[in-house]
This record gives structure tokens, C-alpha cells and sequence, in this order.
């Protein structure tokens, strides 16, 4: 993006309004209800995978729309990407240690 | 972080509020990986004393982890909301948001002070005799509950802070309707620090 | 790079006699101007540097003869250790970025600054915070930290040295590092010049660019490790302590995420500086401009992935040891790629032997010997032999100080004229560079050879069979030093006596050239429309022509 194209000063946009908001919080708060009763329930391994994804929902309702990623310029969401990316990078290559010792 | 100025030849002054949002956003990766190095040692570690994890946890109470989550969802909720009001001209309103943004965190830390109390009136805290006899899998499950729930506590104090400085910018009239950027940077962090505990919470208190 | 705007009023001061709202020396450590920070990190960068380059000419002089030469065999602990964090944190991993990026590459994109200028200086307070800090820490009751830079556990624990104020000292020098890299990326986002595209910036500004994403993402990593030394040592908590269940090599795991990448932090800028000056002096456009533009990338992505084969020795899984060898071959590929097109930018063109290009030179060769030896150690096999010994240390003295050193050198040199508005002499500045070049290789290539025939590192005594090798080691220390001095004495002495140096010395087409040497304190009188690549040197072509 150049410096030509922030010549213009635009208004911010895009308002999320209190109804989509709390919307939100409502699932947020459901999803958190759902992960205290699986965790209730005997499911061995599967307990990590199964919070782990819920909590990864969770964090996307929180970033999509509490922290407006996706309402922003497409560059955000990539560099989010990219910064998630690395994190698991660093998680997956340390258990190619540990996994096979 | 506060919005900078790029000025052109003329004189005329412009402001860049995507560039600021884009060196929070760079910001919070630092902490999002700061945070990540704990997971990775936390991974390494359940991995490696999965039973003993499951023992370690039953010392900790759900119900208030659970509190404690559903206050930080709702204190992202009001900050959140707080930017919805100043975009819509009510600075009273926005105020009174944050203000019950920082509330919330106060009512956090205030659980946390005692939940923590209760683990060292136990005898369960780093270097403890209680903790040393017990199994390495549980010191290690109890030292990363104190380094993590520590930071992330501290990083609570911090974002605080961040927001009450928002408040006085509201207050004075240096964020408004027009000029909001410093406001969703400092609501940018908040949320992360939400973020990180909504891991915390199940990796620590629902593991059994 | 043609541009249309009227660049310079003859009237307007350079930055260093611009009105200040500070005087005398708050007016510089208090300054936001980018340029003036730029100086600001050049000479506290040089004390440090020199400082630590004196312990390494002491420990040269140490290892002249087995045994007790010249000091105990603590200090000689505390020696390297200092070298290492000192050289590390100090000088390679800041210096092009903090030196070169923040006085040049706001001017090479069109920019009068960068995004954040407030923020900028902050990183120079920070860098200078940790400096003496971990000066401190030499004399604060404990004594020096003995550990090496890479501070393993768990004997960094376990010794009673300081090692507190020494992690403290990286963990801010981090946090300086952590802010630069987001200051460069919003700028180079955000404050490009109308016309300058992604692939019309400058290599140098690419460069910066995917080391300052290096120094977001990696960073923290080592923040939290050190912090959980810290708290190791002041509370015990256990987690890399192995009575207590921990593991050491998760420390090394974490530490070593970090601190491979960083030494991609570290040469990046200098690929960068060799893509700036090649170009300028042969006189023609750099060859295979977007190769070298996404390898930088490429090096930035693949360098995170290959840190374990720092750790080959230490008991990890098989499959962990062949993935990291693997993706450590894959890694050497896209720094191959720079250097393919480098020769090739040199081949047939019409050659400025300068003294820029001359450490360019020194580089390309150096560079080339410290990154075979690196493919050398990520060999399975051959690393169980020269882990943890010499032959380590010449690799990374070769890509570190012959590669990313002398790159510095060469920036130092080519810069020069635009940042002080002198010339230096040419013939000291010659002689400096041969006495460096012969110096360093006389220094370090025996490390390979006594590396090779057992001689192990950080140790303080060794067996009468390696001295030999040690001597001729030595000596090339004193003409490395040598020439060190001389090229410093000339760079300072022409601040006064040099000649008054033009916009544009050299011929190069990028934009700082445009602007006066130095130049004010806003860069541009007006804001430049760029309408051409970088290293456009079509109007030397008939010159070449003319030559055949």
C-alpha cells in the first residue's frame, strides 16, 4: 500500500454493533459451558484435542470480531496467519524430538 | 502505542490509524509467541507425565477457573463495546465501559490473589517441602501453574493499566468519535490477554 | 531510479545543524530523527565492539600457550562469555538494522522518517540500558557470568556468578530488537514513496524487512527462556532442573529457536548491503533481482525450522536428528541462490574497485567458506566429531564476522559520505581492508583445523600438540587488530579532514543518493514519485558497450 493511497483520510467504517457483540458473548459463554462438561466426561486423550478446539473457536470469535480481524484489511489476517503458523511450527518440529525418544 | 504522523511536502498532516493498528497487531504476535514458549514447555511436559498431570489438577477449583474465564469473555465484551460507543459519539457511555473493563480485571486479579493464597496456606508453591515430596510430574505441573497463571496475571495488571490511561484520553478529549485508534490498541491487547487464558483454562483446571 | 521531485534547496541545513527543541547532547538523546538515532547506535555500538573485541585479542593471547599464559582459568570463562553476549546482543544482531536501517532505509523508500520515531528511540534507550547492564554485571559482587552466551542449563543455575543481570541484560537488548523489527515493517508497509512498489524498493529494504519479521516472531522466545532461568534460580520452580523432573535439553530447544534465527537476523541485512553495492559498483542492475527478493523470505521461513542441529549431541530422538539435518540442507539453498546472483551481477560488468566493493569481496569468499562448513556441521555423521569444538567456532566466526562483520565494514565505507558529508582516504581505508582480510583468515581458518584434530572449545587448556596452530591463530588476531584500528583511526580522522563528499560519490541510483550528504533533517523537500526500479544503469550501457 503507498503513501498515495492514504492520502485520503477515511472515517473509520465499519462499526460492530452492541447486538452482534453480544451475540458473541453468547457463544463465547456456551462454548465454555460445552468445555467444562466434556471435561466432565471420560474421554482419555481425546480431552486435550477436543478443549483445544473449542478454545480455538473461541479465540477466532474473539479475533474475527472483538478485535475486528474481520472487518481489517486482508494483510492482518495473513500476517495473523503467518504468526500462528510460526507457533506451530515451533510446537510440531520440538515433539519431532520428543515424540520418538 | 500512540498514532503517528506522516506528514507530506505541503505541511498537511495525515494520520495513519491502519499503520498503528498494524504495530499493535505486531506487538501482540511478540506476546502471543512469548505466552507460545510456555505452551511448548507445557506440551513438552504433559506429554511426558500425562498421570501425574491429571493428579496435579485435581488441586485446582473449576468453579473458580470457570468465574474467571466468564469475567475475562465479559470484560472483552465491554471493551469491545466501549469502541462501538465512542464510534458512536457517547463518551459517556464508552467511559463507563472501560471503567467496568478494568473492574473486571480488578475482580480477576482478586481471585487470583486468593486462589493463589490458598495453594501456599496448603503448602503448595515453588521450592516447598509439600511440593518437593510429591512426584516430578506434579512439581512440574504446579511450577508452570505458578509461571503461567503469573504471567498472565501480570500481563491482567499491565493491560489495566493500559485502560485506565484510555480512560483519561477519554476523558480529556484525546480519543473521540474522530480519533479512536489509541482506544481499539489498547482494546487489541486486552483482548489477547483474554485469549491467552481461554488455553489456560482448560490446559490447567479441566484436565481430568 | 528516476524521480521527479526538485530534491534539495541548497539553503537548507543538513540534520545535524537542523533546529533541535533540545540543545547539545539532548538534542541527540533526545532526538525522534531517525538519522541522528542511526549515529546515536553507530558509536554506542563501537564501544561495545571494541570492548569486545579487546577480550578476544586477551584470550588469543591466553591460548598462546597451554596453561596459564596470561590469566586464571575463570576469567577465561568470564572472558568468552562476555565476547559472546557482548558481540551477540551488542553489535551483529543491532548492527546493520539499528545502524544502516534506521539512518538509510527511510530514505531509500521516499520516507522522512519512520512510523513510529517516538518508539525508535525508545529501542536506542533500551539497547543502551541493556549494554550496561551486562557491563554491570562484570562487577557487581559474583563476578562475571561464567555459562558462555548460550547460558545452559543447568549450570546456569547452579553458579553463583551473574547471571541474573546478564540474562536481564539480553532480555531488554531483546525487547530493543523486538521494536525495531516492528518500526521497520509498518514503515516499509506504510510510508513508501508514491510510485516505489514492492518489487521497486531496494534489496537492503527487503532484507530489513524479513529480519525484522525474524525479530518479531523469534524474539520472545528467548524473553521467556531467560525469564525462566531467572526464575529457576530465584525460586527453584523445577522446570529445567532434572532432579526435579526437568529437562535440559528442553532449555537448549527453546533457547535454540531463538537464537537460529537470529543469526539470520544477523547476515540478512549484510545480503542486503552486498545486493545494495554490487550493482553500483559494476555498474549495472543487479541479476536476478525477485530470486534475491524472495530468498530473503525464503531464508527468513526455512532458518526457523533448523535450530536442533545445534543440540545433534545431546540425546535427542533419531527421527528429531534427521529432520533437522534435512531441513538444515534445504536451508543453504536460498543463500546459494543470493550468491549465484551476485557473481553473476559482477560477470561482465565494468568494475569500481572501491573500498565498498573490496569488502564485499572479502565477504562473498568468507561468507562462501563459514556457509560450506555450516552444510559440513549439519552432517549427522561429521557433527559427532566437531560438535563442541573448535571447528564450530571458526564456522560461525566465518559467517559471522567474515560474513556479517566485513558486510558491516563494507556499509561503514559505503555510507560514509552520505552520513557525515566527508570523504575518507582511500589508501589507509585499502590498507585496512587487506590487513582485516589476511588478518581474519589467519585468525580463524586454523579453528577448522584444530577443530578438526580434537581441540575442544571454551577450554581453557589444551594439549601441546594443537599449539603450533594456536600460535599462527594468534598472530593473526594482532594483524586483524591492527587493521581494525587503522580503519577506524581514517573513518574518524576524516570526520575532520576528509573531503567534503557530494550528494552522490559513487553513481549509485537509489534514493539516498538524491539527497545531499548529510542530508536534512526531513530527507526531501518534497515527497519523491518513484517511476523505476533501483539499480537502473541503462544509461551506462553504452559505456560498457563502447569498451568492448
Amino acid at each position: 500500500m503507498e503513501h498515495g493511497e492514504q492520502q485520503q483520510h477515511r472515517e473509520e467504517a465499519h462499526v460492530v454493533s452492541y447486538g452482534r457483540l453480544f451475540l458473541i458473548w453468547l457463544g463465547l459463554v456456551a462454548l465454555t459451558g460445552i468445555t467444562v462438561a466434556f471435561a466432565g466426561i471420560n474421554l482419555g486423550n481425546w480431552i486435550i484435542i477436543t478443549a483445544m478446539t473449542i478454545a480455538s473457536i473461541k479465540t477466532l470469535l474473539v479475533l474475527n470480531v472483538f478485535m475486528h480481524l474481520k472487518f481489517e484489511d486482508r494483510m492482518f489476517r495473513i500476517f495473523v496467519l503467518v504468526a500462528l503458523a510460526t507457533l506451530l511450527i515451533f510446537i510440531v518440529l520440538t515433539f519431532f524430538d520428543y515424540a520418538f525418544r | 502505542m500512540t498514532s503517528s504522523v506522516t506528514a507530506v511536502a505541503q505541511g498537511h498532516v495525515h494520520r495513519d490509524d491502519v499503520g498503528t493498528k498494524l504495530g499493535m497487531w505486531l506487538f501482540l504476535f511478540t506476546e502471543l509467541i512469548l505466552f507460545g514458549g510456555m505452551f511448548i514447555v507445557y506440551a513438552v511436559y504433559r506429554f511426558k507425565y500425562p498421570t501425574e498431570f491429571h493428579l496435579a489438577a485435581t488441586e485446582l477449583d473449576t468453579l473458580v477457573g470457570t468465574v474467571n474465564t466468564l469475567i475475562l469473555l465479559t470484560s472483552s465484551l465491554t471493551i469491545a463495546m466501549s469502541i462501538t460507543s465512542i464510534q458512536e459519539g457517547k463518551k459517556g457511555l464508552s467511559l463507563l465501559l472501560v471503567g467496568i473493563t478494568i473492574a473486571l480485571a480488578l475482580a480477576f486479579l482478586v481471585n487470583k490473589y486468593f486462589e493463589w493464597g490458598h495453594k501456599f496456606a496448603v503448602g503448595l508453591y515453588p521450592g516447598s517441602p509439600e511440593l518437593l515430596n510429591r512426584p516430578v510430574g506434579e512439581i512440574l505441573y504446579f511450577g508452570l501453574y505458578f509461571v503461567m497463571t503469573g504471567l498472565h496475571g501480570l500481563h491482567v495488571i499491565i493491560g489495566a493499566v493500559v485502560l485506565a490511561v484510555m480512560m483519561v484520553f477519554i476523558a480529556k478529549g484525546t480519543v473521540t468519535m474522530h480519533s479512536f485508534v489509541r482506544l481499539e490498541a489498547g482494546a487489541l491487547y486486552w483482548h489477547l490477554v483474554d485469549i491467552i487464558w481461554i488455553f489456560l483454562f482448560p490446559l490447567f483446571y479441566l484436565l481430568h | 531510479m528516476a524521480t521527479s521531485a526538485v530534491l534539495v534547496e541548497a539553503a537548507e541545513p543538513d540534520f545535524y545543524h537542523a533546529a533541535t527543541k533540545h540543545k547539545g547532547i539532548l538534542s541527540w538523546i533526545l532526538s525522534t530523527d531517525h538519522k541522528r538515532i542511526g549515529i546515536l547506535y553507530l558509536a554506542t555500538m563501537l564501544v561495545f565492539f571494541f570492548t569486545a573485541a579487546v577480550l578476544g585479542v586477551l584470550m588469543r593471547l591466553e591460548m598462546l600457550t597451554p596453561g596459564k599464559t596470561i590469566m586464571e582459568p575463570q576469567t577465561y570463562n568470564t572472558f568468552f562469555t562476555l565476547h559472546g553476549i557482548m558481540m551477540i546482543f551488542l553489535f551483529i544482531i543491532p548492527g546493520m538494522p539499528a545502524v544502516f536501517g534506521n539512518f538509510m532505509m527511510p530514505i531509500m523508500i521516499g520516507a522522512k522518517d519512520v512510523f513510529f520515531p517516538r518508539l525508535n528511540l525508545f529501542s536506542w534507550w533500551l539497547f543502551l540500558a541493556g549494554g550496561l547492564l551486562a557491563l554491570v554485571s562484570v562487577f557487581l559482587p559474583g563476578g562475571a557470568a561464567d555459562t558462555g552466551w548460550t547460558f545452559y542449563v543447568p549450570y546456569s543455575v547452579r553458579t553463583t556468578t551473574n547471571v541474573i543481570p546478564a540474562i536481564s541484560a539480553a532480555f531488554v537488548l531483546g525487547f530493543s530488537s523486538i521494536l525495531t523489527g516492528l518500526n521497520f515493517i509498518t514503515t516499509i508497509h506504510r510510508m513508501r514513496a508514491p510510485g516505489m512498489s514492492w518489487f521497486k524498493m531496494p534489496l537492503f529494504v527487503w532484507a530489513l524487512y524479513a529480519t525484522a519479521w525474524i525479530q518479531i516472531l523469534a524474539t520472545p522466545i528467548i524473553g521467556i527462556t531467560l525469564l525462566l532461568v531467572g526464575l529457576e534460580r530465584l525460586f527453584g520452580v523445577g522446570i529445567f532442573d532434572p532432579t526435579l523432573g526437568g529437562d535440559p535439553v528442553l532449555y537448549q530447544h527453546l533457547f535454540w529457536i531463538y537464537s537460529h534465527p537470529a543469526v539470520y537476523i544477523m547476515i540478512l541485512p549484510g545480503f542486503g548491503i552486498v545486493s545494495e553495492i554490487l550493482p553500483v559498483f559494476a555498474r549495472r542492475t543487479i541479476f536476478g533481482y525477485k530470486f534475491i527478493a524472495f530468498s530473503s523470505l525464503a531464508i527468513a521461513f526455512v532458518g526457523s525450522l533448523v535450530w536442533a542441529h545445534h543440540m545433534f549431541t545431546v540425546g535427542m530422538s533419531n527421527t528429531g536428528m534427521f529432520v533437522f539435518s534435512f531441513l538444515t540442507f534445504l536451508v543453504s539453498i536460498p543463500s546459494a541462490i543470493k550468491v549465484f546472483n551476485w557473481i553473476a551481477t559482477l560477470y561482465k560488468g565494468s568494475i569500481e574497485l572501491e573500498v565498498p566493493l573490496l569488502f564485499i569481496l572479502s565477504f562473498i569468499v568468507q561468507f562462501c567458506i563459514g556457509g560450506f562448513t555450516g552444510l559440513i556441521l549439519g552432517t549427522l555423521s561429521i557433527n559427532i566429531h566437531v560438535q563442541d569444538t573448535y571447528f564450530v567456532v571458526g564456522h560461525f566466526h566465518y559467517v559471522m564476522f567474515g560474513g556479517m562483520g566485513f558486510a558491516l565494514f563494507a556499509a561503514l565505507h559505503y555510507w560514509y559520505p552520505k552520513m557525515f558529508g566527508k570523504m575518507y582516504k582511500k589508501a589507509p581505508a585499502v590498507v585496512s581492508w587487506f590487513l582485516l582480510t589476511i588478518g581474519f583468515n589467519v585468525l580463524y581458518f586454523p579453528f577448522f583445523l584444530l577443530g578438526y584434530l580434537g581441540m575442544p572449545r571454551r577450554y581453557y587448556d589444551y594439549l601441546p600438540e594443537f599449539q603450533t596452530l594456536h600460535q599462527i591463530s594468534t598472530v593473526g588476531s594482532w594483524i586483524l587488530f591492527t587493521g581494525l584500528v587503522i580503519m577506524f583511526v581514517n573513518l574518524a580522522v576524516s570526520l575532520r579532514r576528509g573531503q567534503k563528499a557530494s550528494a552522490n560519490p559513487w553513481g549509485g541510483e537509489t534514493l539516498e543518493w538524491k539527497v545531499p550528504s548529510p542530508p536534512p533533517h526531513e530527507n526531501f523537500h518534497e515527497v519523491p514519485v518513484v517511476t523505476t526500479g533501483p539499480y537502473d544503469y541503462s544509461k551506462y550501457e553504452h559505456v560498457v558497450q563502447e569498451a568492448k
